[in-house]
């Protein structure tokens, strides 16, 4: 997979999360949306216009969404439940742990305002602690999409497989930098861009942001891997290992906190298959704030020049 | 409404004992589990069981059966008797209760026990899991139906009243809940832990068709879901009246059995109550 030429477009992972329920609606009559009064926002009210029997906007009731989905799920229902993570990850922790992964019924989790490009609404809204609470449930597969296309096929992908599925993504809009041909299944590590000498991780947003990196450290002569990292779990420990053997050392990067998100996840399989010094970039364990999507992103450090800084770090460290 | 000849009322009387008597000894093998909140809500999981849920337990996926939702996950006790005994698995299974590598979980697991329809423990989740299922089969023009039996002390739980709108909103007359209203949680007297009446007239505030009868009155449980099939537009709640303990004197009414098996001694003295001599 090799990222389209800039400059990327800036697309929402919105809609095309909004455009591939429609598509899987006309497809399967037992696909069904369950919202909290943030259909519009999250444009799940493109499936509800479509097919109006089968959107249910029950109101901001985050917990009875997720139980009336696992419901609907019991009975033969491929249920989406969608709204912002904030009260779809976080407010429902419980429900979802006893209702969707305790039972492994088919609910997809769909939660958009993942992370610190939430902007000006501020720390409320901002989740940044939604992977490491959605990792920790058994039966729960994690999906953290790079872009608006590959929101897209988790969409899908996330339909196909039994189960639930916990997916984030932004309300902002990301840079595309997956190909609407680029292959796309629920597990694997994606390269983006081959390298001998450093591997950057990255999932989200962050994955343009290592492609960024790559370029600069490239015109230092320093050869960096770009893995795009979509699935958190499942995770792909074979591509993980592979690249420490490879390149000796990783960065990961996250619109997360580093506590318990994908560096983590990274880092704990790394660990046990072949352990190699290892930098995250993510939010440091602090909430964000109001301001403007991309300048919280640079005010908490989740820069191409944060990875740049983090891939020499590892580097350093790998050598002495 | 059909007239229910006596001897079913007797039959059903004398299931619901069976039930008891298994409760008491599940309980006891094990030392653990809830014993008072299963005695209550026995007669009205025994009509559900033995005379109302079209269920099959040589198909218990069936899709077109009814689904029957214990919200009250401690009360597994009652389901998993009922369940055995309606032949969904072997009835010395029972004795396996809480033990390890066991199917019958401390609280209901889905897919682990045949006739299990849902996961339940923490309190305030079963209503809302019955309006995705009675959604689900309005959606798909079936005419199986929902029950939820919740507690009393489930009444405190937020989630419970954002599923009250939900179903109110969509009138889902496909849906029957129950509330088993022993007046005891875990802690005290419902009113003095957290005080939850007028309940019914929450209820119909909510825009529920409200029933309130004894909930140990097998002829009264079995009009009353008649009259909830037949309302329609409208979810129904029973407000089934029970008493925490029922059939054993001195477990009635005592909150310490909410949560406490019985010793050895006082077992032989419950069972005979109910009917049973133990050697």
């Amino acid at each position: 997979m090799n990222a389209p030429a800039r400059p990327w477009k800036m697309e929402s992972q919105r809609t095309y999360f909004a455009n591939a329920l429609v598509h899987l609606g006309e497809g399967n009559p037992n696909v069904v949306v369950v919202g909290a009064d943030t259909t519009e926002s999250i444009k799940t009210i493109a499936f509800g216009k479509k097919f109006p029997d089968r959107m249910f906007n029950i109101g901001i009731s985050e917990q009875n969404m997720v139980s009336v989905a696992a419901g609907l799920a019991a009975a033969g229902k491929i249920a989406f439940a969608s709204t912002y993570a904030v009260f779809g990850a976080a407010h429902t922790y419980n429900v979802i742990r006893q209702s969707v992964a305790y039972t492994k019924l088919n609910v997809k989790l769909f939660c958009s305002h993942a992370g610190l490009t939430t902007g000006m609404d501020g720390a409320t809204h901002q989740m940044n602690e939604d992977i490491g609470l959605m990792r920790g449930l058994p039966n729960m597969a994690v999906l953290v999409p790079a872009d608006g296309p590959q929101t897209g096929k988790a969409t899908l992908a996330a339909a196909e497989r039994p189960g639930p599925v916990y997916c984030r993504f932004s309300r902002a809009d990301f840079p595309t930098v997956t190909g609407p041909d680029d292959p796309f299944e629920i597990g694997p590590a994606y390269v983006m861009r081959d390298g001998s000498d450093v591997t950057l991780v990255g999932c989200g947003i962050m994955v343009s942001r290592c492609l960024e990196a790559a370029e600069a450290l490239a015109a230092e002569r320093v050869s960096a891997r770009v893995l795009n990292l979509p699935t958190i779990k499942p995770l792909d420990a074979a591509s993980l290992a592979k690249a420490a053997r490879d390149t000796g050392g990783i960065v990961t990067a996250e619109e997360h906190t580093i506590v318990n998100g994908m560096g983590s996840a990274v880092a704990a399989a790394v660990s046990q298959e072949h352990p190699v010094p290892i930098e995250m970039v993510g939010v440091r364990d602090t909430f964000g704030e109001s301001g403007d999507g991309f300048q919280l992103l640079e005010k908490y450090g989740l820069t191409a020049a944060k990875v740049v800084e983090a891939a020499h770090a590892v580097m350093k460290r790998r050598d002495s | 409404m059909v007239e229910v000849p006596d001897e079913v009322i007797r039959d059903l009387q004398e299931k619901a004992t069976l039930l008891r008597r298994h409760i008491l000894k599940m309980t006891h093998q094990v030392q653990s589990g809830h014993p008072g909140g299963s005695m209550s809500a026995c007669d009205v999981v025994t009509a559900l069981y033995f005379h109302i849920l079209r269920v099959d337990p040589e198909k218990p996926a069936w899709v077109d059966r009814d689904r029957f939702v214990l919200s009250k996950g401690h009360a597994c006790p009652v389901l998993y008797a009922a369940l055995a005994e309606r032949g969904f698995f072997p009835v010395p299974e029972l004795m396996t209760f809480r033990r390890l590598n066991s199917r019958l979980q401390g609280h209901p697991e889905m897919g682990t026990t045949p006739g299990v329809e849902n996961a339940a423990g923490a309190e305030g989740q079963g209503l809302s899991f019955g309006v995705g299922l009675a959604l689900a089969a309005r959606l798909d023009r079936k005419a199986w139906r929902t029950y939820c039996l919740m507690g009393d002390g489930e009444q405190d739980v937020g989630q419970t009243w954002e599923a009250a709108l939900a179903a109110a909103k969509y009138n889902l007359d496909n849906l029957t809940a129950i509330i088993d209203r022993n007046g005891i949680q875990q802690e005290g007297r419902t009113e003095e832990i957290l005080p939850i009446e007028p309940l019914a007239d929450k209820w119909k505030a909510f825009g529920w068709n409200v029933l309130t009868i004894n909930g140990h009155d097998f002829r009264q449980i079995l009009h009353t879901i008649d009259e909830a099939h037949a309302h329609k537009g409208q979810p129904t709640v029973i407000v089934a009246k029970t008493t925490k303990g029922r059939g054993v004197s001195f477990m009635e009414n005592v909150v310490r059995y909410h949560g406490a098996a019985t010793s050895d001694e006082d077992l032989k003295r419950a069972l005979a109550e109910l009917g049973e001599v133990m050697p």
